[in-house]
C-alpha cells in the first residue's frame, strides 16, 4: 500500500487513503506506534512527500495570509491619491515600495488590498462549484441508467461546451452597479459556469467504484442510498474532489480576474483584475509602466500556480506513473541502487523507495510486489 | 455513425439553451436595460433608439413573455439581432461581420499551432521521462496559470514598446488600403505575431501536461512493450503510443476551446485587434446590450461547431467509435 504500489486509478492508489491504508502503511512505518489512526496515518505519509505539494502549500499558505491581513497592512488607502497634480505614474521608490498609478494611488496598497477580494471569489466560486459537482456528479454516477441520470450529465455536458466567459460577460453586463461589487454574489455566479467538469470526472469514477465489490456487498446486507454513498463511495472519491477543488479554484481566479479586468465587476472594487483594468485603461503597457500591471499579473500567476501544483500533486498521488521525482539520477544515486538503468523506458514504473525511518535505503522497485530489502 | 448523430442531435439542443439563455437574462436580471442605457448615454439617444430598445425588450409591449420569444426567434433566424447602441443605427450582424474574420483568424490558426505543438512537446517529454525535460512541466504551469493578457501585457512591453520589433495593436497599418496584395497579407501576418504567440504561449501548456500525462500511462502497456521488444524503430514505437495517447486531448477539447477563445478575445482588448473581443469592451463600456448579447450568441456558435469538428475527428481517430454503428 506504499506508494509505488498504485497501478491504476481506482486500485490501491485511492483506497490507500481511503478503507484500506491501515495494515501495509504501519508495517512500512515500523517503529511507529500501533496504527489506531490507519487512514489518517496513511495520508499524512504519503501526501506531504511530493515536492510539488510542499511548495504549492507553502504558496497557497502565504496567499491565505495575505487575504486576511493585507488590507490591514496596506500602508496607504488604496483609492486615495497622494498628489492631484502629478498626472504621471513614479517608478518605485522609497515613499511606494511599487510605485503610484496615473493618479498617484499607492500600487503596493493596492495589491495588498486586492488580494482579499480576489482569493475570496474564487475560493467561494471553487467551494460552490465543488458542492455542486460532487451533488450532480455522485448521484448521476449513482442513478446510472436512470433518466435522472440522463439529465443530469445532459446538463453538465451543456454547461462544459458553454463558452463560459462570454456567458458571464452576458450576465455581469445586466447586473445592477451594486451587483458589481458583491463579493459572495461574484462569487457564486462564477460557480455555476464551473462545476462542470467536476461533474463529469465525478460520475465516471464512481460509475467505476459502483461496480465494486465492497459497494455491492455493502448494498446486499440492505445499507441505504445515502449511506453508501456517503460512507462506501465518498471516501474514495476524495482526491478527485480535491482536485476538482483546487481545479475550480483556479478557474474563478482567472474568471473574476478576466472580468474586473474587463471593467464589469465595479473597478474601485479593489481586486487584482481592477488593478489590470486601470492599468490597461491608462495604456501602462504602452509607456512601460511595468510597476503597475506587473504586480498583480504576477501575482495571480502565483496563486494559480500554487493551485496548479498542488493539483499535479494529487495527480501523482492518484496516478504514481506520473510522477518524475522518483526517476532522477540524483535521488537514485541517494538511494544507493546501483542497478538502476540510466533511463526507464517502457512497461516499468521504477519507485524510488524511502525507509520510514527517514534514511533513504530503498532502492529501484520494478516489480509492483517485491519486498523492500532493508 | 451513431456517434455523430448523437452529438449533432446534443450541440442542436445545446444551441437552442444558449438562445433561450441569451432571450431570458436580460428580463431575469434585476434593472431595466433600457433605463440603464440611457443613464449611461445620458441624452444624447434619439426617440427612436430608445423605441428599438423597448422593442427588443418587451417593454411596453402588446406581447407576452411567449410571443415575445417567438418573435426573438423569428428574428434570429432571419439574421436580425437587433441594433447596436453604441454603433447606432448598425445593426448588430454588420458589426459583428466586420469583427468575426480576424477573431476566426487568430483564435483558429493559433489554436491548431498550439494543440499540434503542445501535444508533440508532451510526447517528447513523456518520452524522456526523467531527463531534465522534467523540469518544463512546473514553468508550464505557470503560463497555464497566468491571465493570458498579462502574458499579452509582457509581450507588448517588451517586444513592441521597449525593443520595437512589432507593432504596438491593430491588425494591420492604418495608412494600408486593406487589399488582397502581397504587402498587406504580409502586414496582417506581422501584426498577428505577438498576438497569436501569446495565445500560443498560455494555451500549449495545457496540451503538453495532457499529452504527457496521458502518454506515460500509454508508454506502460503491454502493445508498447511488444513494439519494442520486436525491435520496432523507436520512432514507430513512439508512433503507437502516441496514436493511442492522443484520444483524450481530442476528446478534451470541449474544455480547452471554451479557455482558449475566452483568453483569445482577452487577448485581443491588450492588443487593440479589431476582433470581437475588442467590439465587447466597446459593448461593456458602452453598456451596448443588443451587441452583447449577439456577440455571445456568435461565439456559443463558434465553439459548437469546433466541438462537433473535434468529434468527428475523434470518430475519424477511433476505430471503436465506428464498430458501434
Amino acid at each position: 500500500m506504499s506508494i509505488g504500489t498504485g497501478t491504476d486509478l481506482g486500485g490501491t492508489g485511492l483506497s490507500g487513503i481511503g478503507v484500506g491504508g491501515t495494515g501495509p502503511a504501519a508495517q512500512a512505518a515500523g517503529s511507529l506506534p500501533p496504527p489506531v489512526t490507519g487512514p489518517v496515518r496513511a495520508r499524512r505519509l504519503h501526501l506531504p512527500r511530493s515536492p510539488k505539494i510542499i511548495a504549492g502549500l507553502a504558496m497557497l499558505a502565504v496567499f491565505l495570509i495575505l487575504a486576511i491581513v493585507g488590507p490591514l497592512l496596506a500602508p496607504y488607502n488604496p483609492s486615495a491619491s497622494s498628489s492631484t497634480t502629478n498626472g504621471v505614474p513614479q517608478p518605485p521608490s522609497a515613499a511606494h515600495w511599487l510605485g503610484t498609478t496615473q493618479i498617484q494611488q499607492d500600487v503596493f496598497s493596492q495589491l495588498l488590498a486586492g488580494g482579499r477580494s480576489t482569493i475570496l471569489v474564487a475560493f467561494l466560486s471553487g467551494l460552490v462549484a465543488t458542492v455542486l459537482s460532487v451533488l450532480v456528479g455522485v448521484s448521476a454516477g449513482y442513478l446510472q441508467g436512470r433518466w435522472m441520470d440522463d439529465v443530469l450529465s445532459m446538463l453538465a455536458n451543456f454547461f462544459l461546451v458553454m463558452p463560459a466567459l462570454p456567458l458571464l460577460i452576458v450576465i455581469f453586463g445586466f447586473l445592477p452597479a451594486s451587483g458589481g461589487s458583491n463579493d459572495v454574489l461574484i462569487g457564486l455566479i462564477i460557480a455555476i459556469t464551473g462545476w462542470a467538469w467536476g461533474a463529469r470526472v465525478l460520475r465516471a469514477q464512481t460509475l467505476s467504484l459502483r461496480a465494486r465489490d465492497y459497494v455491492e456487498s455493502a448494498r446486499i446486507i440492505g445499507e441505504r442510498g445515502w449511506r453508501v454513498i456517503g460512507f462506501e463511495i465518498l471516501p474514495n472519491l476524495l482526491p478527485i474532489v480535491a482536485s476538482s477543488f483546487l481545479f475550480t479554484v483556479l478557474y474563478g481566479v482567472g474568471t473574476y480576474t478576466a472580468l474586473a479586468f474587463l471593467g464589469l465587476v465595479n473597478p474601485v472594487h479593489w481586486s487584482w483584475g481592477a488593478m489590470l483594468f486601470w492599468a490597461q485603461s491608462s495604456d501602462a503597457e504602452l509607456s512601460g509602466y511595468w510597476w503597475w500591471y506587473i504586480p498583480p499579473g504576477l501575482a495571480v500567476a502565483f496563486l494559480g500556480t500554487s493551485l496548479a501544483l498542488l493539483n499535479f500533486g494529487i495527480d501523482e498521488f492518484i496516478n504514481p506513473r506520473l510522477r518524475a521525482a522518483g526517476l532522477t539520477r540524483r535521488r537514485a544515486k541517494q538511494a544507493g541502487g546501483q542497478g538502476l538503468p540510466r533511463r526507464f523506458e517502457l512497461g516499468l514504473t521504477p519507485v524510488v523507495r524511502v525507509a520510514a525511518n527517514g534514511a533513504t535505503a530503498g532502492t529501484a522497485m520494478t516489480d509492483r510486489t517485491q519486498e523492500q530489502p532493508s | 455513425m451513431r456517434l455523430i448523430a448523437r452529438r449533432l442531435l446534443f450541440y442542436f439542443f445545446t444551441a437552442i439553451a444558449a438562445v433561450t439563455v441569451d432571450f431570458f437574462i436580460p428580463r431575469l436580471m434585476p434593472g431595466n436595460p433600457v433605463e440603464s442605457v440611457l443613464a449611461h448615454l445620458q441624452g444624447t439617444v434619439t426617440p427612436a433608439t430608445i423605441r428599438s430598445l423597448e422593442l427588443q425588450y418587451g417593454l411596453n409591449s402588446p406581447q407576452g413573455l411567449w410571443g415575445q420569444y417567438m418573435t426573438f426567434w423569428v428574428h434570429l433566424v432571419h439574421g436580425n439581432l437587433g441594433l447596436s447602441t453604441s454603433y447606432y443605427p448598425s445593426p448588430v450582424t454588420s458589426v459583428i461581420r466586420g469583427a468575426l474574420p480576424w477573431t476566426l483568424g487568430l483564435v483558429g490558426v493559433a489554436t491548431i499551432i498550439s494543440f499540434v505543438l503542445g501535444t508533440l512537446l508532451g510526447i517528447v517529454i513523456a518520452w524522456r521521462r526523467g531527463t531534465w525535460l522534467d523540469n518544463l512541466l512546473p514553468a508550464t504551469t505557470f503560463f497555464q496559470a497566468a491571465p493570458y493578457f498579462f502574458v499579452a501585457f509582457i509581450a507588448l512591453d517588451i517586444f513592441a514598446t521597449r525593443l520595437g520589433w512589432f507593432p504596438t495593436g491593430r491588425a494591420y497599418n492604418q495608412l494600408d488600403f486593406p487589399a488582397l496584395s502581397t504587402s498587406y497579407v504580409g502586414d496582417v501576418l506581422y501584426h498577428a505575431i505577438l498576438p497569436a504567440g501569446t495565445i500560443v504561449l498560455c494555451s500549449a501548456a495545457g496540451w503538453i501536461v495532457g499529452m504527457r500525462n496521458v502518454m506515460v500511462t500509454t508508454m506502460d502497456e503491454d502493445y508498447v512493450l511488444v513494439a519494442q521488444a520486436k525491435g520496432l524503430a523507436k520512432r514507430r514505437v513512439i508512433w503507437y503510443a502516441a496514436r493511442n495517447a492522443i484520444l483524450p486531448s481530442v476528446s478534451g477539447f470541449s474544455l480547452a476551446i471554451g479557455f482558449v477563445v475566452s483568453g483569445a478575445l482577452l487577448t485581443e482588448i491588450v492588443f487593440s485587434y479589431p476582433g470581437l473581443g475588442w467590439i465587447l469592451l466597446q459593448a461593456v463600456g458602452a453598456r451596448d446590450y443588443p451587441l452583447l448579447q449577439g456577440i455571445f450568441l456568435i461565439i456559443t456558435f463558434a465553439v459548437l461547431i469546433a466541438n462537433l469538428a473535434a468529434d468527428f475527428v475523434y470518430v475519424f481517430l477511433d476505430p471503436r467509435t465506428r464498430q458501434e454503428a
